[in-house]
C-alpha cells in the first residue's frame, strides 16, 4: 500500500514544484519597475479609507459551522457506505436514524432562519 | 531505510509548525501554521498504513476546522490587528502547568503496555472501519452525530441572539 | 493485434521489462513514478492549452463571432502565446501586502489540481495510484484550495480581495456538502471508493451501458454536477468574480504569472470536473468491447470528460447568474436535502430482495419522479415570490 503513496509523494513534489518553477521562470524573465502608483491598493482609482481588516458579519461563521457539522456526518458515512453491501438490514437502521438526525439540524437551522443570506 | 528518514522529517515539520503556532504575533499566521502542522500529521498517518485516517485529518481538519478557525479570526476585530502580544502576564503559570502535564504524559506513555500487532495491516481497512461503526461502535457513531447536532444548534441560538 | 488492442498498457509493460534489464527494482519503481507523474503533468498542461482555444472559440461561436483566429492555424497558438506574454510581465505585489502569503497562495491553488491527476482512471490498469480512499483524496484536497483562496483575499491588503475571498470560501463550503453527498450515493452502489472499482461496478450489461450510474441515480448525478460547477465558480456559479461585472474577487491584485497559476488552476479543475463525473457517473471507461479492446476504454474516457467539459462551456455561454441569496439557497434548501433523499433512497433500494435490472429500474424511475416533483415545488415557490413581490410594489 506505501508502494501507491510513494507515487502520491512524487506528485506532491512535482505538484509543488511545478507553480514555483514556474514564478521563477516568470521573475527572471520580467521587467522590474515598481512604482508607488504601481502599487496601491486596486480600488478603481480612488484612494484607500480605513483599514482593510474590517469585522466580517456573524452570517459567515454561521454557514462554515451549519457545513463542519454536515462534512464530519457525511464522512462518518464514507466507511459506512464501503461496508454496506457486507452487512444487514439493522446498518440500514442506523444510518437512517444517523441521517434523520441530520435532517432535523438542517430543519432546525432553516427555521431559524441561519441559511438565509442577507 | 526510507521510512525513518521520512517519520523523522514529517515529526520535525509538525513540531516546527506547532512551535511557530504558538510563538508568531499575527493570529492568521498561527491558523497557517497549525494548517501545516495538521498535515504533517496526515503524513504520519500515512506512514501508519492509516490513510483513511490521513484523509479524514485533512477534510475535517483542515478543510472545516482550521477555516472556521480563520472565520473565527476574522470576525473578532482586535484580533485582526496586526501585532499583538503572543503572550500575557501569566505565561509563567501557563509555562509551569505545561511543562508538568508533559512530565505526566512522558511519565504515563513510558510506563504504559503498548500492544504489538505483527501482522501487516489489511490491504483494505475501509469495509473494517464500516462493519465496526455499526456494531461494535454503534452508541459513539449515533452520539457523534447528536452531539455534532447540539453544538450547532447551541451556535444559532447565540449567533441569533446578537441581532 | 494484440498489442494494439491494449495499446497504451502493453507499451507501458514493454518499457517495464526493458528498463528491468537495465537497473535495480527500486531505481525501475523510481524511473517509472517520476515518468508518470511528468507524463500527467504534461497532458494536464497541453489539453489545457486546447481547451482554452476550443472554450474561446465556442462560446464566440454561440456570441455569433469568429473567436481567436490570427495565431497559428485556426488561432490554435493564441493560448501559446498568451501563456508567454504572461510569463514575461511584470509581476506587481501591492503596498501592504502580506508578501509570504500572497506569493504561497498561487502555489497552493495549482498543488491539488495536479495532485488530484494521480488518481485519474484513464482505462483498466492506467492509472496514476489507484488509492483504496479514492473519492475522498479528491475531497480532501480541494480544502487546500480553499485555505489557499482565503490566503490569496487576506495577504492581497484589499477590500475586494478580502470580501471576494471570503464569499468564495462560503460558496465552497456551502456546495461541498451536496457534492459529497452525492459522491456517497455512488460510492454505496459500489461498495467501494477506489476509482477503479467504481469504474468496475458500472460495467456489465448490454454493452456495459445500463450500469451506468447516470442511469441508475439520475438526480444524483445532476446534483453532483451542479454542485461541482458551483465549486469550479463558474457560470452561473461566478458571481464573485464576474469579469463583466465587478472586479476579480479574491486574485484582483494577482498580475502575471501568479494570476495565470489562478487561471491554470481553473481550467484544470474543469477538465478534472469532467473526468470524475465521467468516472462516478458516466462509466468511466466503461463502453462497448471495452472487455475484448481494452485500449478503447482510454477513448471512452476521454471522450466522456470532453462531452462534460463542453457541456460546462455551453452553460457559460447559456445561463444568466444566480444572486448570492438564490446561490446559498439553491445549495442548501434543495440540493442538500434532495442529495440526503437519494442517498437513503439508495440505501433501502440495495436491500430489496428483487434482481439487480428491478432494483435499478425502482431507482431511475424513483429519481426522475423526485426531479420533477422538486421542480415542480421550485418553480411553484418562485412563482408565487414573484407575486407577492408585485403586490408589495403596488402596496
Amino acid at each position: 500500500m506505501l508502494s501507491k503513496y510513494g507515487f502520491i509523494g512524487i506528485l506532491a513534489v512535482v505538484a509543488f514544484g511545478f507553480p514555483v518553477l514556474g514564478l521563477v521562470v516568470a521573475w527572471l524573465l520580467s521587467p522590474k519597475k515598481p512604482n508607488p502608483i504601481k502599487q496601491s491598493t486596486y480600488e478603481c482609482g480612488v484612494e484607500t479609507i480605513g483599514d482593510t481588516w474590517v469585522q466580517f458579519r456573524a452570517q459567515y461563521y454561521l454557514f462554515a459551522l451549519v457545513f463542519v457539522v454536515f462534512d464530519i456526518e457525511t464522512v462518518f458515512l464514507y466507511p459506512w457506505a464501503v461496508a454496506y453491501g457486507q452487512l444487514g438490514l439493522f446498518a440500514l437502521v442506523e444510518a437512517a436514524l444517523f441521517v434523520l438526525i441530520l435532517f432535523a439540524g438542517l430543519v432546525y437551522a432553516w427555521r431559524k432562519g441561519a441559511l438565509e443570506w442577507q | 531505510m526510507l521510512l525513518p528518514i521520512l517519520f523523522i522529517f514529517f515529526s520535525i515539520a509538525v513540531l516546527g509548525f506547532a512551535l511557530l503556532v504558538v510563538t508568531t504575533r499575527n493570529m492568521f499566521h498561527a491558523a497557517l501554521f497549525l494548517v501545516g502542522a495538521l498535515f504533517g500529521v496526515a503524513a504520519l498517518y500515512i506512514l501508519l498504513e492509516a490513510e483513511f485516517l490521513a484523509v479524514v485529518q485533512i477534510l475535517i481538519y483542515v478543510g472545516a476546522i482550521a477555516t472556521l478557525i480563520v472565520f473565527a479570526i476574522m470576525l473578532s476585530r482586535n484580533m485582526m490587528r496586526r501585532d499583538i502580544r503572543a503572550a500575557n502576564d501569566q505565561w509563567v503559570e501557563g509555562a509551569v502547568a505545561a511543562v508538568l502535564l508533559f512530565a505526566l504524559l512522558v511519565l504515563v506513555l513510558s510506563r504504559a503496555s503498548w500492544p504489538t500487532v505483527t501482522a501487516a495491516a489489511p490491504p483494505d481497512a475501509i469495509p473494517g472501519i464500516g462493519k465496526a461503526l455499526v456494531s461494535d461502535y454503534v452508541i459513539p457513531f449515533e452520539v457523534a452525530s447528536v452531539l455534532l447536532l447540539v453544538g450547532m444548534v447551541g451556535a444559532i441560538i447565540i449567533a441569533r441572539e446578537r441581532e | 493485434m494484440h498489442f494494439v488492442s491494449d495499446l497504451f498498457r502493453n507499451i507501458g509493460l514493454w518499457f517495464h521489462g526493458w528498463l528491468s534489464g537495465l537497473l535495480p527494482g527500486w531505481a525501475v519503481t523510481l524511473i517509472e513514478y517520476v515518468l508518470g507523474v511528468l507524463i500527467l503533468l504534461t497532458g494536464a498542461l497541453v489539453t489545457v492549452l486546447l481547451l482554452i482555444w476550443v472554450e474561446r472559440k465556442i462560446i464566440s461561436r454561440l456570441q455569433d463571432r469568429i473567436g481567436p483566429n490570427r495565431v497559428g492555424p485556426w488561432g490554435l497558438l493564441q493560448t501559446v502565446a498568451d501563456a508567454l506574454k504572461l510569463l514575461t510581465k511584470e509581476d506587481i505585489i501591492p503596498e501592504g501586502a502580506e508578501k509570504v502569503s500572497f506569493n504561497l497562495a498561487p502555489i497552493l491553488v495549482v498543488f491539488p489540481t495536479i495532485m488530484v491527476l494521480g488518481v485519474i482512471p484513464f482505462s483498466r490498469g492506467i492509472i496514476g495510484a489507484d488509492l483504496n480512499i479514492g473519492v475522498l483524496y479528491i475531497v480532501a484536497l480541494g480544502s487546500i484550495g480553499v485555505m489557499a483562496t482565503l490566503m490569496a483575499g487576506w495577504s492581497s491588503n484589499n477590500k475586494y480581495a478580502l470580501l471576494g475571498g471570503f464569499r468564495v470560501v462560503a460558496q465552497l463550503l456551502s456546495y461541498e456538502v451536496p457534492m459529497v453527498l452525492a459522491m456517497l450515493s455512488a460510492v454505496l452502489l459500489a461498495g467501494t471508493m477506489s476509482m477503479q472499482g467504481l469504474v468496475e461496478a458500472q460495467g456489465g450489461g448490454f454493452l456495459n451501458i445500463p450500469y451506468w450510474r447516470i442511469f441508475v441515480i439520475p438526480l444524483g448525478f445532476l446534483i453532483y454536477f451542479i454542485a461541482a460547477l458551483a465549486e469550479l465558480e463558474r457560470t452561473p456559479f461566478d458571481l464573485l468574480e464576474a469579469e463583466s461585472e465587478i472586479v476579480a474577487g479574491f486574485f484582483i491584485e494577482y498580475s502575471g504569472m501568479k494570476f495565470a497559476w489562478f487561471f491554470l488552476a481553473s481550467y484544470i479543475n474543469t477538465i478534472l470536473l469532467g473526468a470524475i463525473a465521467a468516472t462516478l457517473f458516466l462509466g468511466g471507461w466503461q463502453g462497448p468491447f471495452v472487455e475484448h479492446v481494452p485500449v478503447l476504454g482510454v477513448f471512452y474516457f476521454a471522450g466522456k470528460t470532453l462531452l462534460m467539459t463542453i457541456l460546462i462551456f455551453w452553460i457559460r455561454g447559456t445561463f444568466p447568474r444566480l444572486r448570492i441569496d438564490q446561490l446559498m439557497g439553491l445549495a442548501w434548501k434543495i440540493l442538500v436535502p434532495l442529495a440526503l433523499i437519494v442517498l437513503l433512497l439508495v440505501a433501502i433500494v440495495i436491500k430489496l430482495p428483487v434482481p439487480p435490472l428491478a432494483r435499478q429500474a425502482v431507482l431511475f424511475v424513483s429519481n426522475i419522479i423526485l426531479l420533477l416533483g422538486a421542480l415542480g415545488y421550485i418553480g411553484r415557490h418562485l412563482r408565487l415570490t414573484a407575486e407577492r413581490q408585485k403586490l408589495g410594489g403596488r402596496l
